[in-house]
């Protein structure tokens, strides 16, 4: 039996650039950013890097990095 | 372990939990119906970067012990995770309960955001106490099933609760469980913004506040001992607390909850407290 058709295979994006779903942009402020990390930790997507550099294709702007940033060093920009 | 641009919504504690699967080797992951489902990727497409076997509710724990014995008879070192929401863990229970029963040696996650939400937020006996659902508009009546008692009742091999509020300790557990062997259970409380009704930012925070106010204990079992984890300890002594109203007045789902209904739910929970504190050896 061919099993092929019925396996998913690993996709990044695998419901498409999920960028385009947020109302919000979540803009670091370089300024006040202490690179603790925490954001990393936090966004559900997984689309904040070592460099505190956020993936625009991917983030769906929640606003959990936000929020969780004791440094205040995140803002949600209107998109 | 799950890839950017997956269907999860806004603020999903699920996918933020999948990403603490990064601490288990060679993680296989076994997926009955639910938002796990969905954000694990639709055919042709998966988030995952590990191998995940969709199946039915009931049949769960069965496949995730046929696997694992399985890869032992291959030689392949692999972690299979039974890794289901609070409403696989009741329409799939008997099975849940005899593989525990049976110490397969697997790793059983239940993902719980205290309602069935990937049809729309019907009631399941993980739900709050009181909190709106579609099948309880006026609030949940019935009581609240606590699975990871009842899991320490089979005599599990490890038991912890944990949070996606607090991310170092549930991968430190995600990490404890992966190492060990025999029958392993996780139970994930995961706030839920758009079955909860709160804004998606907000979900860290929430499930921080079930800790604070002592709606969600978190602990381990192993060794035949129960023991508080350190972000949760303080909050065992009830005089540590916030008030429960600040938790539960932060969601849409109790809106509708008069002050006495609060004492009540205030009362509920410290019955469970007595009850956690008598398998405790802290
Ligand atoms: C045998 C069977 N009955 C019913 C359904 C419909 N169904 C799909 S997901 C779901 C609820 C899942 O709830 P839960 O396990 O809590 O996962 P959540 O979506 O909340 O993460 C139901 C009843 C199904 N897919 N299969
Ligand atoms: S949480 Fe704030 S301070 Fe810490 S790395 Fe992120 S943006 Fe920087
Ligand atoms: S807005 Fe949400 S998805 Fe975007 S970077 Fe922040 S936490 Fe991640
Ligand atoms: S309904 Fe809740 S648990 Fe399900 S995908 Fe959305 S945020 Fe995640
Ligand atoms: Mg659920």
């Amino acid at each position: 039996m061919d099993l092929e058709p019925l396996i998913s295979r690993t996709k990044l994006g695998a419901a498409g650039e999920t960028g385009s779903w947020r109302n919000y942009r979540p803009v670091v402020k370089r300024e006040l950013c202490n690179v603790c990390k925490t954001c990393l930790s936090y966004c559900p997507e997984g689309v904040i890097n070592e460099m505190i550099e956020i993936d625009y294709r991917f983030c769906k702007g929640c606003g959990i990095c936000k929020e969780i940033c004791k440094q205040k060093a995140i803002e949600m920009v209107p998109e | 372990m799950i890839l950017p641009g997956n269907t999860s919504c806004q603020g999903c504690p699920i996918s933020l939990a999948m990403r603490c699967l990064d601490e288990i080797e060679n993680p296989v992951l076994v997926i009955p119906a639910g938002c796990s489902t969905v954000v694990a990727g639709l055919h042709p497409n998966s988030a995952m970067k590990i191998p995940v076997i969709h199946v039915p509710f009931a049949s769960t724990n069965a496949v995730a012990c046929g696997l694992k014995e399985a890869y032992k008879r291959l030689g392949v070192e692999a972690n299979v995770i039974a890794w289901m929401g609070d409403g696989a863990a009741d329409i799939g229970f008997a099975t849940l309960s005899a593989s525990a029963a049976r110490r397969d040696d697997i790793i059983t996650v239940v993902v719980d955001n205290e309602a069935y939400m990937n049809t729309g937020t019907q009631a399941s006996l993980s739900t709050f106490w009181k909190a709106k659902t579609t099948t309880s508009p006026l609030g949940k009546g019935d009581e609240k099933r606590d699975l990871a008692l009842i899991m320490i009742a089979h005599r599990a091999d490890y038991v912890a609760t944990a949070t996606v509020g607090y991310v170092e300790d549930l991968r430190r557990k995600f990490r404890r469980a992966g190492e060990l062997k025999g029958f392993r259970f996780i139970h994930i409380h995961c706030p839920c913004p758009p079955g909860w009704r709160f804004p998606s930012e907000k979900t860290i925070e929430i499930a921080r506040k079930a800790v604070a106010s002592g709606a969600w204990a978190l602990f381990e079992y192993y060794n035949g001992k129960l023991r508080f984890s350190g972000v949760g300890k303080r909050y065992v002594d009830k005089g540590n607390r916030i008030s429960l109203a600040d938790y539960l007045r932060s969601q849409g789902r109790f809106e509708h909850l008069s002050d006495e209904d609060i004492n009540e739910l205030e009362n509920a929970i410290e019955k469970e407290w007595e009850i956690i504190r008598k398998f405790s050896n802290d």
